[in-house]
C-alpha cells in the first residue's frame, strides 16, 4: 500500500453488537455485498424483512434449505425489488404491523438498469421502504459484464480492450433526488458508522428512502481481497464515491470531506482499470473535480431553498415527501 | 341482491365480497373497469384493502406476490398485453404456490392492435402451474372469483379467471350479489401456514440445486391433481348456499346428442340458442363447456363425451403449426377411450380479434359436422390471403 490512511481502530467502531449475518454464507473472499448486509442488519435489527432480486446476494443467502440471515428473506425476480417490498409493506399495514422494516437489497444491475421502472414507480408513490442499492459497478452474479452503474474507462468481459466503457456512470441518487425522494444518501463499507448512522436515520422516516452503498468486488475489480475496504476507502478519499445525503431532493448535507488523493491512488490497485492512459486518466481527475464542484453547487443551491409548501392537511399522509 | 351489472363488476363485487386485503393493478382495455370499480370501493369504504396503483403489469404481479408472501388476500386483473407482460411473474407465483387470483379479460394480442377478445393471452399461460377458469356469464364470473380464494387457499396455486372482452366484460347482465355475511360463512380469513414472519425468519425462493427442483415441481403437480377434487367440493358447497354451481364441464343436451360442440368461454352461451334451433329441425346435437381447464378435468370430458359420434371443437385460438388448443386437450382426453366409445374429432377456429361468433355460425357449423362434411382442421368464415389483399387494396 503505497497509501496510509487513518485507519479505524475495531475497539473504537461504535456499532450494534447483534449480528444477524451468519457463518456458512456464500460470499466470495474480500467481498463487500456480505460486509454491507452485517452492516445493515447491525443497523436494522431483527424487525426486517429482506427483500433480496436476482443478484450475489441471491446466492450468498445459501441454497435451500440454508439461510444465513437471522431475518426472513424474500427472494424475488430480477427487476422487482422496490415493488414487491411495497407489496410487503402493504400487506404489512393491513396486519397492523408498522414496526417492520421493509429492506429491498439489490445490485447495481437490479437498481440502475433491470429494476429502475419498478424503483422509479415505488419512490413516486413513496411506498414506505427502505432500498439499499449495493454497488459493485458490473453485473459480477453473472460474471462481470457492464450495467450502467460501472465507470468510465472500466474493463468488464462485455467492454473488453480497447472497447472499455466510454460513457460516465449513471448518477442514481440525483435521478431519485429528482423525484423528491425523502431520504437518499451514499454510504461505502469503509465507513461503517455513517452507513450505519443512515440506515438508522433511514428507519425514522416514512416513505422511499434509498441508499447507495459502494462495495468492493476483487473477483470484478481484479483486486487483492484483504484490500476490500481500502480500496472502498480510497473511493471516498480520491473524490471518486461522495459521501452525502439528500431530503425532499433539496436539502444537502455532504457527510465525509475526502483527502481529495490523486485518483491514481484508487485506480492502481484494480486490475479492471490498468489500460488506462495518462489522458484517460486525466479525464477522470477532471471528472472527479467536476462532479465536485456540481454536488457543492447543489448544496449551496438546496440550502438557499425556502422549505417546500405544506400539502393540504386531508392529503398529508399520502404526500408526506413534501414534508410534516 | 339482483343487480344488472357488467361482467367487469361482477369481478369487482367478487373481490370485494372475498374481502381482499391487497389490491394492485395497471390500467388495460377491457379489464379497466374492474380496477376502477375497486379503487371506488376503497375510497367509500365498502372494502378494506390497500391498492397499489403500479406502474406496470409486471409489478403488478410483483406487488401481489410480496403481499401474498407476507400473508394477505391479494387481486389483480389485466388482460392480454399485460398478461404477457406478468409472464415471468405468472411463473413466479405458482412456483412460490401463493394463493393469488388474477381476473384476465380475453382479448386478442397485438400487432396489429386488438382491444376484442379471444383466448390466446391466457392459453399463453397454460403451462405456468396457474388454475384457470373460463366464464360463460357474469353471475358465473362472481361466484368464480369467491370460489377461486377458496380453492387457491385450500391447494396454494394462484387461480385466472377468464371472461370475454366486451362479450361478457362489457355486457349487462342481471347478477345475484350474495350478502356478506353469507360469503364470509363460506369463505374464512387467509391464514397461510407458511409466511414472512419475523418470528420465524425463513427465507423463500432460494437457489435450488438439481437434486431438489423437481420435488418442488413435483409438488405443483400434486397440487394440480388434488385441485380437481376441490374444485368439485368448493363448487358444490357454493351450490348449497347460493343455489348455483357449475361444475368443471357444462354440459346441455347432451344425453342423446350425436355431435356435440365443446368450447369455452360465452361462445357456449351462444350454443345452446343454436343447439335449440337445430334440435327443431331434428338434429340431435349438443354443447359441452369446459370451465375449469386447469387443472384438467379429462376424465370428467371423456365421460360425457363417450359414445358421442363426433365432437366439434370450437376454438377461439389456435397454436399456430398445429391446431385450436382446446381441440389439442380435448384430443388427449379422448385417447384412452375404447374405439367404439371414442366419437370422431374436428376442430373449427373462430372468432378471433373478437370476430362475432353468431348462434347462426354454430349451427352452420354443427350442421356441417353432423353431416361430416367438416375438414379435420377448419378456420370458419375467413378470408383467403389474396382475397384479403383485394380487399384491403379496394379500400384505397
Amino acid at each position: 500500500m503505497s497509501v496510509e490512511l487513518a485507519t479505524y481502530d475495531p475497539q473504537n467502531l461504535h456499532l450494534p453488537e447483534e449480528d444477524l449475518l451468519r457463518s456458512g454464507h456464500l460470499a466470495c473472499p474480500g467481498c463487500g455485498a456480505a460486509l454491507g448486509m452485517r452492516l445493515a442488519l447491525k443497523a436494522l435489527g431483527p424487525k426486517t424483512i429482506v427483500v433480496i432480486p436476482a443478484c450475489c446476494w441471491a446466492v450468498i443467502n445459501g441454497p435451500y434449505p440454508f439461510h444465513a440471515l437471522g431475518v426472513p428473506v424474500l427472494q424475488v425476480a430480477f427487476e422487482t425489488a422496490a415493488v414487491s417490498a411495497a407489496g410487503i409493506r402493504a400487506a404489512l399495514a393491513m396486519q397492523g404491523r408498522d414496526d417492520v422494516a421493509v429492506l429491498a437489497w439489490a445490485g447495481d444491475g437490479g437498481t440502475f438498469d433491470i429494476g429502475f421502472q419498478s424503483l422509479s414507480g415505488a419512490v413516486e408513490r413513496n411506498e414506505d421502504i427502505i432500498y439499499v442499492c449495493y454497488d459493485n459497478e458490473a453485473y459480477m452474479n453473472t460474471g462481470i459484464q457492464r450495467s450502467s452503474a460501472t465507470p468510465f474507462g472500466a474493463w468488464t468481459t462485455t467492454t473488453p480492450e480497447p472497447n472499455i466503457k466510454p460513457e460516465p456512470k449513471k448518477n442514481m441518487v440525483e435521478i431519485l433526488a429528482e423525484h423528491r425522494i425523502p431520504y437518499a444518501a451514499t454510504a461505502s463499507i469503509a465507513f461503517p458508522e455513517d452507513f450505519v448512522r443512515k440506515l438508522q436515520k433511514a428507519r425514522s422516516i416514512k416513505g422511499t428512502k434509498f441508499i447507495h452503498l459502494w462495495i468492493s468486488c476483487p473477483a470484478g475489480h481484479k483486486s487483492e481481497e484483504r484490500l476490500s475496504v481500502h480500496i472502498a476507502r480510497l473511493a471516498v478519499e480520491t473524490g471518486v464515491f461522495p459521501l452525502y445525503e439528500v431530503e425532499y431532493g433539496t436539502k444537502y448535507t455532504i457527510n465525509h470531506e475526502p483527502a481529495f488523493l490523486d485518483v491514481t491512488e484508487y485506480l492502481k490497485l484494480q486490475g479492471r482499470f490498468r489500460h488506462l492512459t495518462p489522458e484517460d486518466v486525466d479525464f477522470i481527475r477532471r471528472s472527479v473535480a467536476w462532479e465536485w464542484e456540481r454536488l457543492r453547487a447543489k448544496a449551496a443551491m438546496g440550502s438557499s431553498l425556502p422549505p417546500p409548501p405544506s400539502p393540504p392537511r386531508r392529503l398529508a399522509m399520502a404526500v408526506s415527501w413534501l414534508g410534516e | 341482491m339482483k343487480s344488472v351489472i357488467k361482467g367487469n363488476s361482477a369481478v369487482a363485487h367478487g373481490v370485494r365480497l372475498a374481502r381482499a386485503q391487497v389490491i394492485a393493478a395497471y390500467p388495460i382495455t377491457p379489464q379497466t373497469s374492474i380496477i376502477e370499480d375497486l379503487a371506488s370501493f376503497v375510497a367509500q369504504g365498502q372494502l378494506r384493502a390497500t391498492f397499489v396503483k403500479v406502474e406496470s403489469e409486471h409489478s403488478a404481479l410483483a406487488a401481489c406476490i410480496g403481499a401474498a408472501s407476507a400473508g394477505a388476500r391479494v387481486f389483480t386483473a389485466t388482460s392480454a398485453q399485460g398478461l404477457a407482460l406478468m409472464h415471468e411473474l405468472i411463473h413466479w407465483a405458482a412456483g412460490a404456490r401463493l394463493p393469488i387470483v388474477l381476473a384476465d379479460v380475453n382479448r386478442a394480442m397485438a400487432p396489429g392492435w386488438s382491444i376484442w377478445t379471444d383466448q390466446n393471452d391466457t392459453l399463453s399461460q397454460r403451462d405456468t402451474g396457474w388454475m384457470q377458469v373460463y366464464c360463460a356469464s357474469s353471475q358465473e364470473v362472481l361466484d368464480s372469483v369467491v370460489q377461486a380464494y377458496k380453492v387457491s387457499e385450500k391447494v396454494l396455486l394462484p387461480t385466472m379467471i377468464v371472461l370475454d372482452a366486451f362479450f361478457l366484460s362489457h355486457t349487462h347482465e342481471v347478477v345475484d350479489i350474495p350478502e356478506q355475511e353469507l360469503v364470509d360463512r363460506f369463505l374464512p380469513p387467509l391464514d397461510l401456514p407458511l409466511k414472512l414472519d419475523i418470528q420465524r425468519p425463513g427465507a423463500f425462493g432460494n437457489l435450488v440445486f438439481p437434486d431438489r427442483y423437481m420435488e418442488f415441481r413435483y409438488k405443483i403437480e400434486l397440487a394440480h391433481r388434488e385441485a380437481l377434487e376441490v374444485w368439485r367440493q368448493v363448487d358444490e358447497e357454493w351450490g348449497r348456499l347460493t343455489g348455483r354451481s357449475y361444475g368443471l364441464v357444462d354440459s346441455y343436451k347432451v344425453e342423446d346428442a350425436d355431435t356435440v360442440l365443446l368450447t369455452a368461454g360465452t361462445p357456449a352461451s351462444t350454443a345452446r340458442v343454436a343447439v335449440d334451433r337445430l334440435r327443431e329441425e331434428g338434429l340431435a346435437v349438443g354443447v359441452v363447456r369446459l370451465r375449469v381447464f386447469r387443472p384438467f378435468p379429462g376424465a370428467d370430458l371423456a365421460r360425457v363425451l363417450a359414445g358421442r359420434r363426433r365432437v366439434v371443437v370450437l376454438d377461439r385460438n389456435c397454436s399456430y403449426g398445429h391446431h385450436g388448443i382446446f381441440h389439442q386437450e380435448t384430443k388427449s382426453a379422448l385417447y384412452d377411450l375404447p374405439e367404439r366409445r371414442r366419437p370422431q374429432l374436428v376442430g373449427v377456429i373462430a372468432g378471433l380479434g373478437g370476430r362475432d361468433i353468431t348462434a347462426g355460425d354454430i349451427a352452420a357449423i354443427l350442421r356441417k359436422a353432423s353431416h361430416g362434411e367438416l375438414a379435420p382442421v377448419s378456420w370458419w368464415n375467413v378470408l383467403q390471403p389474396e382475397e384479403e389483399l383485394e380487399a384491403a387494396v379496394a379500400c384505397k
